[in-house]
């Protein structure tokens, strides 16, 4: 797979390490009530969709910047590449 | 029918005209007592242990292509028992004797060959941890046996014992481990199933339950609506979708596996080896391939396909320990649908909704946990509390601190 990177343009895949689904972007609110059991599902439940999924790529063989990829999981087709930054950004969280 | 040696020559003699097919293709009743997601390997042996063991009535075993399609026709025939935890080792030593009486429980050849399997070891610090292990497999009755370097190369003379890098200094043997012929574990299951009046029913997708209050109703198919009032899933690899349906999030992410048969060649591997500085295992086929795989590709995945950077990686850790394997050409290359757990152990639970019960998550390992993880489903399903083996398998062992994680690697299934 080519996963076209933001600033450095087409690379190999081989080029990354996986870390999944990139919802972890999103982790729950420590000082919650139920902070215990959302930690679990954050930890430990997928929605693992066969389609569109959006995961992380770490670019340990390049920049080392973290990627979100848009990618089908049926076809392993590349729709959308982002910068985790941008997207951790526009969340709302800061990094 | 049953089949014996008898039976054969009396059928050469009278023109092979006595042959009757295996099992029925009977259509869906409108109402099971217990139905059964998945005609693969372990839905299959779930539905002959309830019936032949447990003597349940009423069963069918709902399929969405044809039987043994899946994962159970696409893996490398591996059966061991030779892990470390509390957890899992009575579970797949129960497997092990299991598959040491099958084909006479059966009365089907599932050609079962108990030809030893061999984890090479590199160094000191692998020998203290595989000298551990093995002493774990003889505490829960497996047999395991240390070899050093001379056992290794009596018996194994072609592999590369002075590599730079990695020299191989010893091994942990399992003599009773080995391999089956994949396909006839699903048809002889099949076939005892059907004999035991298990409908078997082929081609029926399913594409919803029937949950009303929190209880399980039974099953939307292709085929219409069929009643239940008990449903075990047993779908490895696809079971985020099919739980899904269901509304369940599971402890799963689907990866995939790729596997390689070479073309077919004199016997030269007598056992199964694997490599341990690396990910790489072989063995050879009775029809003389040489059967290997390695690691995952490493992403989420539901296509039956791989791609190259893992291909390259599996062949140079053929090449790292049995340089000779580079004189062979590839035959065929797959790749299959793996339930990756988040500690790299399997499920086999009761859920929340009540009738519907989970078995999954077997990573890469579930074929040799084909009639183990029959039986205790089996189990499960019949008397509604866990087999003394499956007591670990429980999918909210994450929420109580009871991760069975054999690698030590943590919430992460690409590395399992």
């Amino acid at each position: 797979m080519i996963i076209n990177h933001p600033l450095l343009g087409p690379r190999d895949s081989a080029e990354f390490v996986y870390m999944g689904d990139a919802s972890l972007i999103e982790r729950p609110d420590p000082e919650a009530e139920n902070a215990a059991d959302q930690f679990h599902d954050y930890a430990y439940l997928r929605d693992n969709p066969a389609g569109e999924l959006r995961e992380l790529w770490f670019h340990e063989g390049g920049d080392r910047s973290w990627l979100v990829v848009t990618r089908d999981t049926r076809t392993h087709e590349i729709s959308k590449v982002e910068l985790a930054r941008d997207v951790a950004r526009s969340k709302g969280r800061s990094l | 029918m049953r089949y014996s040696g008898f039976k054969v020559i009396k059928e050469a003699l009278s023109g092979h005209k006595g042959w009757t097919p295996a099992w029925r293709e009977p259509d869906p009743k409108p109402h099971y007592d217990i139905v059964i997601i998945g005609g693969g390997g372990h839905g299959l042996a779930t539905a002959h242990y309830l019936a032949k063991v447990y003597k349940q009535k009423n069963i069918a075993v709902i399929e969405k292509g044809w039987i043994g399609g899946g994962n159970v026709g696409r893996n490398t025939t591996i059966i061991r028992s030779n892990y470390l935890l509390d957890g899992n080792e009575p579970f797949y030593e129960f497997s092990l004797k299991l598959w040491e009486g099958l084909e006479q429980d059966l009365n089907y050849n599932a050609m079962v060959s108990q030809r030893g399997i061999m984890n090479l070891i590199h160094s000191d610090a692998q020998r203290d941890a595989f000298v551990r292990r093995g002493n774990a497999m003889i505490l829960n009755g497996a047999d395991a046996e240390y070899l050093d370097e001379a056992q290794i190369r009596a018996e194994y003379p072609f592999l590369k014992f002075d590599d730079q890098r990695f020299p191989i200094k010893g091994g942990l043997a399992q003599r009773r481990g080995g391999t089956v012929r994949h396909d006839a574990v699903a048809w002889g299951y099949a076939r005892s199933a059907d004999s035991h009046g298990v409908d078997i029913i082929q081609n029926c997708e399913v594409t919803g339950f029937k949950i009303e209050d929190g209880v399980c109703k039974g099953i939307e198919t292709s085929r219409g609506f069929i009643g239940a009032s008990k449903v075990g899933c047993a779908v490895a690899g696809n079971s985020g979708r099919l739980m899904g349906m269901a509304g369940m999030r599971l402890p799963i992410e689907s990866h995939v596996l790729q596997a390689f048969v070479s073309e077919g060649l004199k016997p030269v591997l007598p056992g199964v080896i694997t490599f341990g500085a690396g990910h790489f295992y072989v063995s050879q086929s009775d029809k003389g391939g040489l059967v290997f795989g390695g690691d995952l590709d490493g992403y989420n995945s539901y296509a039956q396909r791989g791609n190259l950077p893992v291909v390259e990686d599996v062949c140079e850790g053929g090449m790292a320990i049995m340089p000779m394997i580079g004189r062979a050409r590839l035959l065929r290359m797959w790749g299959g649908i793996m339930d990756m757990s988040m500690d790299g152990s399997p499920y086999i639970d009761k859920t929340h909704i009540e009738g519907l019960y989970f078995n999954g998550g077997w990573c890469y390992g579930g074929f040799k946990a084909t009639p183990a993880s029959g039986y205790t489903f089996a189990h499960l399903l019949a008397k509604d509390e866990p087999h003394e083996t499956a007591t670990a398998y429980r999918l909210d062992r994450y929420k109580t601190g009871h991760m069975i994680d054999e690698k030590g690697q943590g919430n992460q299934p690409n590395l399992h």
